[in-house]
Order: structure tokens, then sequence, then C-alpha cells
């Protein structure tokens, strides 16, 4: 492929395909920012622990409590 | 596209993470992220889903940043990466969507068929090739910025708009067209 079927194939492709000026100058049509609080707020929702794990965590920690001979037991099995 | 420097203590508090810090870096330069993505995408709606998600990417990379260097250049490489992933992944679109407010207007000198052909196989080149090719021949944009915003060389960009070429003219020949 010379020069001239290079700038004949871009003249082409220009033609078909107009640049989009003005749309592109104009910038997004609303604030983005709401959006973007959004999208941090639901990550931060989706990397919270969840209620669950809470409850059991507190479950294990009330059992070691009331039978802290179960700690070895329970060493022995991590 | 300008970029806009700023007050270095702002971006020293973005970088620990400075919520207001981000939030103004985010206002001062959404737009021009904005319209980096719309030239690659072509797409106004993805283009502003594609400014949130670059604007997430730097918020978490925000301890990767360094304050001395440029903000405006950082974002525009990040957003051409979100806007290539978006190509990779899109469905191939052969018009522009009915959202814009006046779609740019094909040149009327070209024959309905071709244009729809060159269109259908433009959108058929790889998301790198295609990028490179939009806004090197299209938008017209200076080869020294394609280069920046694609992390590659100026000889490498030549090289994708080049390549670009071939395969559409091979396309397009296949398609009994002869550009």
């Amino acid at each position: 492929m010379n020069e001239q079927d290079e700038k004949r194939i871009g003249q082409l492709l220009k033609k078909s395909l107009p640049p989009l000026g003005e749309q592109a100058g104009a910038g997004p049509r609303r604030d983005l920012w709401p959006a973007m609080l959004r999208r941090m707020g639901d990550d931060a929702r989706r990397s919270a622990v969840p209620w669950f794990d809470w409850a059991l965590l507190a479950a294990v920690a009330a059992w070691l409590a009331l039978f802290p001979g179960a700690i070895p037991v329970l060493l022995y099995h991590l | 596209m300008p970029v806009l420097e700023q007050p270095s203590d702002v971006l020293r508090q973005f970088c620990h993470g400075d919520l207001d810090a981000f939030e103004a870096l985010f206002r001062q330069h959404q737009g021009e992220v904005y319209r980096w993505i719309v030239r690659i995408v072509r797409d106004p709606a993805a283009a502003e889903d594609l400014t949130i998600e670059t604007f997430w990417r730097i918020h978490c990379a925000h301890a990767r940043f360094d304050p001395e260097r440029s903000f405006g250049a950082w974002a525009r490489r990040i957003a051409t990466n979100a806007a290539l992933d978006h190509l990779r992944t899109a469905r191939h679109e052969t018009e522009l969507p009915g959202d814009l407010a006046s779609p740019p207007v094909p040149d009327p000198d070209i024959a309905e068929e071709v244009r729809r052909k060159t269109t259908c196989a433009f959108h058929r080149l790889p998301p790198k090739l295609k990028t490179a090719a939009t806004l090197a021949l299209i938008e017209e944009q200076p080869y020294q910025e394609i280069a920046e915003a694609l992390g590659i060389s100026v000889g490498a960009v030549k090289l994708r708009v080049f390549r670009a070429l071939r395969l559409l003219r091979k396309e397009l020949k296949r398609q009994g067209i002869e550009p």
C-alpha cells in the first residue's frame, strides 16, 4: 500500500465517519458528580462486611468466653 | 486538549485520599475526559458512563499518582484504557446512536452503500487499531497526544494507523469497493 492509497482510504473514512466536532466539544449533558458519588457508595457497600459475618464472629466470641476450655480444641482444628 | 494544571497542594491532598480534592479534580477535568472518550467511542451515553469509570479508576489509584506530574495526562491515559476496554466488550455499532443532539452529517458525495460498507469495515477493526485510526484520521488529533494517551511511541501510533488502513483496504476490496 503506497502513500496515495493511504490518503485515499483516510479520506473515504473521514467522509463516511465525520468527526464529532461540536458534539465532542460540548461536554457531558449532565453533572456527573452525583453518579460518581453513587458509584463510590455502591462500592463501599459491596466491600462492607455483611451482617451475617459479624453475627458469626459474635457467636464464636461468646462461645469462647463461655467455654474457654474449647480454645485449644478450636486452635487444633484451625 | 489543554491540560489544566492543579495547585500542587490539591494534587497532594488527592494522593492522600482527600475526597474534596478528588471532587475538585473531577469537576475540573470531567469535561476534558468526556470529550476525549466520546471521540474514541462515538457514543455520548457510553462516554458519560466511561467518564465515571475513568474517575473511579483514578480514585482507586490515587496513592499511585505522582503529584509532580500532569493530572490531565494521567487522566487521559486512564480514560483511553477505559474506552479501549469498552470497545473490546461492546457490541459493534455500525451507526452513531440517536441521542446525539446534531449528529455529524456524512459527506453527500459518497454513495450510501460505500459509506455503509466503510463504516462496517471500520467497526470490525481490532479496538487498538480502531482507536488509533479514529483519533488520528477522523478526529485529527496530534500524533504526540495520541501516543501519550495510549502509552506508546509516536512511531507505534503511526504503525497502528497504517495497519488499520491496510486492513480497511483489504476488507473493502473483499466487499467489492476499490478505494
